[in-house]
């Protein structure tokens, strides 16, 4: 199948899968994409629980009973772009801030006090004022303090995500908000986040610069849902088959209220939420799927063991907030409240270990790999 | 003059060329390779190639063989 | 359609020439075959008996000629071979072979990587013959190979596929085409192979030294072609098939 795909073919290849296919792709040891196009299309929307069975089983065997754990650090809510569905997007009256190093140092102990080992660096669009030396010169102080520090910020290119490799930062992610060109379009109306392919191409040249992780994803709501699936699981395949080396993650963010009052265009369920989840864990057993703060904890503690393999926890989505909870500026509205102590107790009432590390960043070599950066 | 051809000393009349040795063996100068004195040597040169005393030939080609099973 | 460096190949089979009988059967065996490609060696040619000629034998332009490296026991005799196979006339073509330890014929993994990079560099279509590691694989791939031959068990062994787990690792990853070469001693090693996903398989002994090499060349040209076509069609599943009607499995918190 081509990628991207079209979402009209995608639809139709939904709308006519049978119980039977369904039945037959939840048997089969391995998921290929015709398997599953039929798990995520609606005839497989009563199928939820031997899909949930498949999917534990699997995340079992692979990661074992394990929940790693991880904050995100917010380090300016600054952005040139206009995406209608953002809290921070540059229409928005919200107070803007960016952080110093200083101050994005203060917030990382403040992490670092709390328990966490795995931060994620995380910042609206403004290369201007938040670039790659800003970055760089952040990781390289951050370095020895985590086992992990990880960015979602601007896109940037694969020397730029070399040199921030070699300063410490672990690995990259990038959503493309959705995979249909033409809802993209509608979307990002403004800013150089309307161009569709440049984005598309990030994770390859994070990938291709040596990153150890690199992760994807698409913001749910904005497009039908099992075709988005569909297109981000094409994705992961098409990332595999190039950069074996690379790990891959795939989050599920659900649109959340934010400022500027977007309503979803297309409402996305939990139990919608909890078949993509299942349907990505069968066609991509070693995968590492995440699930933020966004959802709540009823519906995080109940899919503890289903499938993800990583939550945030005890997060603020406003730059400054951990050492100032009265700021505003959030990106988000949270879901999830509880902190980084009590998500860790409840993971290991459910029997599971809370792991904060599975990495040092002290240890890695700037090796770039991959011939075929994209 | 003597030349060695595939490890087997041979001798030869007068200096003729690559292509003239090759036929007088039998051979079909299209289906070898040949490599003198550890040089391969260009299939358009046969003709004009002359053979000199105590040149090391290694005249090779194809036979049958080919898969690991 | 098997595509290789851009290639065509409408049959799935390719066969080696070695260990026949007679000239004419092996002529017969690959005509029944219905491979378009063809493995050969290279050899010193007997000046006191120059006997038949390949070349002349089989048709070149109704089969792609592959030669091998076959005797080469590292990166630099490989390379010599595959130029002197070139100037023999093969083209581009090559199946590259590095087998150091003469008990097992396996091939050297550090060799063989070295070589295909020279090769490549030269202009040749490299196939190399591997072990069935798909870390290898990979770095062949990417030092641009055009195909990968990981061995299904011992060459001469007629053992099938005893690598089975990690060949399924490298048809998944493979950007290029999967030929399964060595051990495969029977049809049905041929139509599992197949089955998998492989993207061809290469034959020679057991067509060869059979009882009738044109009646094995035709029942490998069958198993192949079943093989494919129930790779192609979507094999069922053994096991139990899941139902709507299991419990509800602990996701009575969804909303």
């Amino acid at each position: 199948m081509d990628f991207p795909p079209l979402f009209n073919d995608l639809q139709a290849r939904l709308a006519a899968v049978t119980v039977r296919e369904v039945e037959r792709s939840l048997a089969a040891e391995r998921l290929d994409v015709a398997g599953l196009i039929a798990l995520l299309s609606p005839a497989a929307d009563d199928m939820l629980p031997p899909m949930a069975k498949r999917s534990a089983a699997i995340t079992r065997q692979r990661f074992g009973s394990t929940m790693q754990l991880y904050a995100p650090l917010y380090l300016s809510n600054l952005c040139q772009n206009r995406c209608l569905y953002c809290g921070f997007s540059a229409d928005n009256r919200i107070e803007r801030r960016i952080l110093t190093i200083e101050e994005a140092e203060a917030e990382a102990a403040i992490l670092h006090d709390r328990g966490f080992s795995h931060i994620l660096l995380v910042a609206g669009e403004a290369p201007g004022r938040l670039g790659v030396d800003y970055l760089e010169e952040l990781a390289l102080r951050l370095r020895d303090k985590f086992a992990a520090v990880s960015m979602e910020v601007q896109p940037l290119s694969t020397l730029e995500y070399a040199r921030l490799f070699r300063a410490g930062i672990t690995a990259v992610a990038v959503y493309q908000e959705t995979y249909d060109r033409e809802i993209y379009a509608s979307l990002h109306p403004a800013g150089p986040k309307r161009d569709f392919d440049f984005r598309l191409g990030t994770p390859a040249r994070a990938a291709a610069a040596g990153m150890r992780e690199v992760g994807i994803g698409a913001l749910l709501g904005l497009a039908d849902w099992r075709a988005e699936g569909v297109a981000l699981a094409l994705h992961l395949a098409w990332l595999r088959q190039r950069f074996w080396q690379t790990s891959f993650t795939v989050s599920f963010p659900r649109l959340r209220p934010a400022e500027g009052g977007f309503a979803p265009l297309a409402p996305v369920t939990e139990r919608d939420l909890a078949q993509l989840l299942f349907a990505m864990r069968l066609f991509d057993h070693d995968v590492g799927l995440l699930l933020s703060t966004r959802e709540e904890a009823r519906f995080r503690d109940g899919m503890l063991g289903f499938g993800p393999t990583r939550y945030s926890a005890g997060s603020c989505t406003a730059p400054g907030g951990y050492g100032n909870p009265a700021l505003s500026g959030e990106q988000f509205a949270v879901g999830d409240h509880r902190s980084l102590a009590e998500v860790s107790a409840m993971i290991r009432q459910h029997g599971f270990d809370p792991v904060r590390k599975d990495w040092d960043s002290s240890f890695q070599q700037a090796v770039a790999q991959g011939s075929q950066a994209a | 003059m003597e030349i060695i051809c595939n490890g087997v000393k041979t001798a030869l009349d007068a200096e003729i060329s690559l292509a003239t040795f090759l036929r007088g063996k039998g051979l079909n100068p299209d289906t070898v390779a040949v490599e003198c004195d550890g040089v391969i040597q260009a299939r358009e040169t046969y003709e004009g190639m002359r053979l000199r005393e105590g040149m090391v030939l290694e005249v090779i080609r194809f036979v049958g063989g080919g898969a690991s099973c | 359609m098997l595509t290789i460096a851009g290639r065509i190949f409408s049959s799935r089979l390719i066969v080696g020439t070695g260990k026949f009988p007679s000239s004419a059967l092996m002529r017969a065996a690959i005509e029944a075959s219905g491979a378009e490609m063809v493995t050969v060696a290279l050899r010193r040619v007997d000046l006191n008996d120059p006997g038949d000629d390949l070349m002349t034998m089989l048709d070149r332009h109704q089969y792609v000629f592959l030669p091998n490296t076959s005797g080469a026991r590292n990166a630099d005799e490989a390379v010599r071979l595959a130029r002197l196979a070139r100037a023999a006339g093969a083209g581009e073509w090559l199946k590259l072979e590095v087998t150091p330890d003469p008990r097992t014929l396996l091939p050297d993994p550090v060799e063989t990587l070295k070589a295909t990079e020279v090769l490549v560099k030269e202009g040749f279509i490299v196939l190399p013959y591997m072990n069935a590691d798909p870390i290898l694989a990979q770095h062949l791939q990417e030092a641009g190979a055009a195909a990968v031959m990981p061995l299904g068990s011992l060459i001469g062994t007629n053992q099938g596929l005893l690598t089975r787990f990690q060949l399924e690792i490298i048809i998944a990853q493979a950007r290029v085409p999967v030929v399964v070469d060595a051990g495969l001693g029977a049809p049905s090693h041929a139509a599992q192979a197949m089955e998998m996903g492989a993207d061809a398989v290469l034959i020679n002994t057991a067509i060869a030294v059979s009882g009738d090499p044109v009646r094995m060349a035709q029942a490998f040209a069958a198993a192949v072609k079943a093989g494919r076509d129930a790779f192609e069609a979507g094999l069922g599943v053994s096991g139990p098939v899941a139902a709507a009607s299991s419990p509800q499995a602990g996701l009575d918190f969804l909303r």
